[in-house]
């Protein structure tokens, strides 16, 4: 199972300090919140990790295969999949064609495939039914040939995630995946990373609704500052008020 | 008659052009103005092998094309690395060199004289010399074009292209090489546009620089625009109304050079009143203007 590390992360933006000698490292089979006030460099660690941003200083290893400065496509093909804070999704297409698009190593994406068509139609079937199982997954079954951009926000997040499944990553990270959603969306998202950590996958997830944090994760990471500033259960971490007020700050 | 039957060779011809930009345009999301240039990449390449070295039609096409792409990947490599902006940048540039090297290479490509003398066409014994015949090759290309396009368009591949178009960062995201695909787009484009060339060559038997100049870039530009990016009858209808059009305006008996100015103003008006009242053209799906 894919672990991540990263070590001594620093990132600057014209000199003002974005993340400064970050180490974190995400378990298998466990969920990792990651909490901190606005700017305190959570979405630029998941940037890096994800290959969107390059560290000034540093290193990052998926399992043993260090991915620093790879760029994003390649990190994703290595198993490292992602949400994004801001929707991203094909808002013109439908939910399935959307899962579709994010299945991996598809032969149709060659050229010589795409005109020749040589076991083209096999492949789109096999993906078809793989897009379909994540959708069911994640409760978008019956939305399937609905239009992205006509789904509720909450379904979009549900989207974004059933996206993230099928590209079979090992590790997914996921940037506020409840944030603005009905709380009873947001129970079921939750209940669906508890699913994921039960079937060994890697979860970290960027949150600010402390009670889901405290609801499902493993492992609590706070930042303030660029820094990392506590780790640990959320019993142990949540619990402190020098910490709470830092977060709350 | 063979007035009639010349439009149809041009809109043949356009048609190709506008197809292969709407690989491009329409479904990638990448605005080229280099499309006159592999257009005479194609022309050049095949009117002086078939003059100095008698090479045939189907290799004179094949080399043409083969050229436009491998210079498409010089061009694309350094520029699509970075934002789109960039791109448009450096395909207007690959058109100035392209222009300059039809017209200044003077040893080579004979410069403002042009290369006159090209062979018509014949294939497979089949002698193509008569106005209609250059009809039936050009729909035949055309078809051709509409096929590979369409064929890339329906595939897993045309699905990774319309995700960069419309959001390249979750196309990255979910693990897809967008470099590699806007590279294979801009490559086929190129290609494409190039056989058009080729056929132009062999139909006119006389090409000079002055057929291949940025103003013919904008012209399947708006092609396309006018026709609806993104759709299967766009470019045939973009193709059709700025071909047969400006000809009407010959119909009104104006001056030649009077002709040639509204032709330019025509152009313009069409765009402007496209993009207010129908941003994404005649029939498209995908428009500049969401």
């Amino acid at each position: 199972m894919a672990t991540i590390r990263c070590f001594d992360l620093t990132k600057r933006f014209d000199g003002v300090s974005a993340l400064e000698g970050v180490s974190v490292e995400l378990l298998p089979s466990c969920i990792t919140a990651i909490i901190g006030p606005n700017g305190a460099g959570k979405t630029t660690l998941v940037n890096i990790l994800t290959g969107f941003a390059r560290p000034d200083e540093g290193h990052c290893f998926l399992g043993d295969c260090e991915i620093t400065h790879l760029s994003p496509h390649r990190i994703a093909q290595l198993g490292l999949a992602r949400t994004f804070q801001n929707l991203r999704l094909i808002q013109q297409v439908s939910a399935i064609d959307n899962v579709r698009l994010a299945r991996p190593q598809q032969r149709g994406e060659r050229l010589s495939s795409a005109l020749l068509r040589f076991g083209l139609a096999k492949e789109e079937l096999r993906n078809t039914e793989e897009a379909m199982r994540q959708l069911k997954f994640v409760g978008l079954a019956e939305k399937a040939r609905e239009l992205a951009g006509e789904l509720s926000y909450g379904e979009q997040k549900l989207l974004t995630l059933a996206c993230c499944l099928a590209t079979e990553a090992g590790v997914i990270v996921l940037d506020e995946p409840v944030a603005g959603v009905h709380p009873e969306m947001t129970l079921h998202i939750l209940s669906l990373l508890s699913r994921l950590r039960q079937e060994g996958k890697t979860v970290a997830f960027i949150e600010h609704d402390v009670a889901a944090v405290r609801r499902i994760s493993d492992l609590v990471i706070v930042m303030d500052h660029g820094k990392v500033i506590a780790l640990g259960t959320p019993q142990d971490v949540l619990e402190r008020s020098d910490i709470m007020e830092a977060y709350l700050a | 008659m063979e007035y009639f039957l010349h439009i149809l060779v041009l809109i043949g011809i356009y048609t190709v052009l506008a197809v292969s930009l709407d690989l491009l345009v329409g479904q990638t999301g990448l605005l080229s103005i280099a499309h006159a240039g592999f257009y005479g990449l194609g022309a050049y390449t095949s009117a002086l092998l078939a003059v100095r070295l008698g090479a045939s039609f189907l290799i004179s096409l094949v080399a043409g094309m083969a050229v436009a792409a491998l210079v498409s990947l010089v061009v694309s490599f350094p520029s699509l690395r970075l934002h789109d902006d960039y791109f448009v940048i450096a395909t207007f540039g690959c058109q100035m060199i392209l222009f300059g090297i039809f017209n200044n290479w003077v040893s080579f490509t004979r410069g403002p004289l042009g290369i006159p003398a090209i062979p018509q066409p014949t294939i497979f014994g089949w002698n193509v010399r008569s106005r209609i015949s250059f009809v039936l090759l050009t729909a035949l290309l055309a078809v051709c074009s509409y096929l590979v396009v369409t064929l890339l368009a329906r595939s897993p591949f045309g699905r990774v292209l319309r995700a960069i178009r419309e959001d390249e960062v979750f196309a990255q995201s979910l693990g897809k090489n967008t470099l590699r695909f806007k590279v294979t787009a801009f490559a086929v484009s190129a290609a494409l546009a190039a056989s058009a060339g080729v056929v132009y060559a062999h139909y006119t038997t006389f090409i000079d620089p002055s057929s291949f100049t940025v103003t013919e870039s904008i012209l399947v530009i708006s092609m396309v625009i006018i026709g609806g990016p993104d759709s299967t009858w766009g470019p045939l209808i973009g193709a059709a109304v700025l071909v047969t059009l400006p000809e009407a305006l010959r119909l009104l008996g104006l001056p030649g050079s009077v002709a040639a100015n509204l032709r330019q103003v025509f152009y313009g008006v069409s765009l402007v009143v496209i993009m207010m009242v129908r941003p994404r053209g005649l029939v498209g799906r995908y428009g500049f203007g969401r």
